[in-house]
């Protein structure tokens, strides 16, 4: 039987969306981060390196490093590579930024770890209008 | 969001089109912030238009300037004119060399794109320094002067060591800033958002260049975005040290200030620094984080060296001269280049002082403008490249796809000559 879990944060960026998870629990650099046209995370020790974030929904603790940061995610949307919505733990002017120019669902401030709870692989819906995401996991 | 009656007519149009972009732009990323409200700045320094990689690969027509400022740097879908910018603007680093573009290997469809930009830039009104470090040609913040720069190296200078305020923006931020003169008000604008929240005791002697650098990207990597204050055994700081200090501490995690008690302004006594709160963790910098920074920096395994690039963020005029010294009546060794960045208007000075011409006739180039991890620029045909700076040996693998050897200038230096690494931790 599938397990639901729903957790309430604050939505940053309307809408809703909904798809497969991608979780890390290292910050990802947008400059010198990504591949911004393909999605794919290139920082050399990063746990995600070769793997790409586009139509997921992208599960971190937040942005670190350069200031283009916002530049490269807007660019994902450009180019089509965009996650299909974020969900993050630490606010910083990097990823609302970020969050503002790549305009994709986006949730934070959850009642409980997301980094803990949500597993790469699951099922999650994003609802950036009320700030709530939905967790669903086979057994 | 509070906005003052100005930003509201701003908003509803008063400005015109673009500054009404820029207002929504603002708006928009303050209330994902939580910012209570805007605060005027006089005092920009932003990204441009469409020179950089991954910029100009992703717009219809990177030669339309307006139209591409308005989506990259107001993330606007409408096309306007844009008019002269409002605020004081410097222009950071550029797609490649005026210089010695072909050199960089620059194409001439890209040398098109930033002559473009540059001259779209000049209209506007945006200062065109062209590097990552404004503060050392002609923009020196003053103590408390709320700014609205990008360019993290940059940003942690100017909070940590000159006291003005700023929290890391991007393109648009900047690109709005620039047009209306407002940024959220929001964490490093605030006295409160910047206290020190770690406290670091370092306890293995901090002196050169590298070791300053391998300082930073040890507490980048551990802190993420934390504000450590650092006490302990710490030798003069200079301007070049601690450029290359807050470059490292701002590429290996989100650090965009820091305190050193005693010496930056916010920080006359420990207790001041922390706003008498107590730290939230207290950490100890030994021979051992140095030693595992250095390891994690270095990714080459291959002994040749076919690139050389000392000079991120941009040497100052002392690097330049002291690489001037080490290279004076020697040659780089023929398989090798050897490439140094400085500000183009320190690169005038270099010409003057004769510089520029030693270090030609040693078989170096000295150039503006660029640098090889944000204009990927590099010799035809590098694989392996070296370099002095924490910042660039951590993206150079990831942009340029080079191996990268870290070391001091003189490791650099030396192997430059040798063709080979020669260098070590000490």
């Amino acid at each position: 039987m599938t397990t639901e879990i729903i957790l309430r944060g604050r939505g940053v960026h309307p809408g809703c969306a909904e798809g497969e998870a991608l979780v890390t629990r290292m910050p990802i650099s947008g400059f010198g981060g990504i591949h911004p046209l393909s999605g794919t995370i290139t920082e050399r020790r990063h746990e995600l390196v070769g793997q790409s974030f586009k139509d997921r929904v992208l599960v971190f603790p937040g942005a670190k490093g350069s200031s283009g940061w916002a530049s490269n995610f807007q660019a994902t949307r450009l180019a089509g590579a965009a996650p299909l919505a974020m969900i993050f733990c630490k606010m910083s002017t990097k990823i609302a930024l970020g969050v503002v120019v790549m305009r994709v669902p986006a949730v934070t401030d959850l009642e409980a770890d997301p980094l803990e709870l949500i597993r790469s692989g699951d099922h999650v819906c994003v609802d950036g209008d009320r700030g709530i995401v939905v967790i669903r996991r086979q057994p | 969001m509070h906005l003052t009656d100005e930003e509201q007519r701003l908003l509803d149009g008063e400005g015109g089109p673009a500054r009404r972009a820029a207002m929504q732009l603002l708006v928009r990323y303050g209330t994902v912030l939580g910012a209570e409200r805007l605060v005027d700045t006089n005092n920009v320094a932003g990204g441009g238009v469409a020179s950089l990689p991954n910029r100009r690969d992703v717009v219809a027509d990177p030669m339309d300037m307006d139209a591409t400022f308005a989506l990259l740097s107001l993330d606007s879908d409408e096309t306007f004119e844009i008019p002269p910018v409002k605020a004081n603007t410097f222009k950071l680093i550029e797609g490649m060399d005026p210089r010695h573009w072909q050199i960089q290997g620059v194409s001439e469809r890209t040398k098109a794109i930033v002559e473009r930009s540059q001259s779209f830039c000049g209209k506007l009104g945006i200062s065109k320094c062209n590097t990552c470090t404004p503060y050392q040609v002609g923009n020196v913040p003053v103590f408390g002067e709320h700014c609205a720069w990008m360019e993290s190296s940059a940003v942690i200078y100017i909070n940590s060591v000159l006291g003005a305020r700023t929290n890391c923006e991007g393109a648009q931020s900047t690109g709005a800033a620039s047009l209306v003169g407002k940024i959220p008000y929001w964490r490093l604008h605030t006295p409160e958002g910047r206290r020190a929240t770690h406290h670091v005791r370092v306890e293995h002697r901090i002196d050169d260049m590298m070791d300053w650098g391998l300082l930073g990207y040890w507490l980048g990597e551990t802190l993420d975005d934390a504000i450590p204050v650092l006490t302990g055994d710490l030798g003069p700081g200079e301007l070049r040290k601690l450029k290359h200090f807050g470059a490292a501490a701002a590429t290996s995690g989100g650090i965009e200030m820091y305190h050193l008690v005693g010496r930056t302004p916010e920080a006359p006594t420990l207790d001041a620094a922390l706003g008498g709160r107590p730290a939230r963790e207290e950490l100890v910098f030994t021979d051992a984080q140095r030693r595992e920074a250095y390891a994690n920096l270095n990714s080459a395994t291959e002994p040749t060296v076919d690139f050389i690039m000392l000079g991120c963020p941009h040497n100052s005029l002392e690097q330049v001269r002291l690489i001037v010294r080490l290279l004076e009546g020697r040659k780089v060794h023929a398989d090798t280049a050897l490439w140094i960045f400085t500000p183009g208007a320190l690169r005038d000075v270099a010409d003057r002082q004769g510089y520029t011409e030693i270090l030609q006739k040693a078989g170096a180039m000295l150039m503006s403008d660029t640098c090889p991890a944000l204009g990927r620029v590099k010799p035809e045909g590098a694989r392996v490249a070296a370099t002095d700076s924490c910042k660039q040996a951590h993206y150079l693998p990831a942009t340029l796809g080079l191996q990268t050897h870290f070391g001091t200038v003189e490791d650099c230096v030396e192997s430059a000559i040798a063709g080979r690494w020669v260098g070590r931790l000490r």
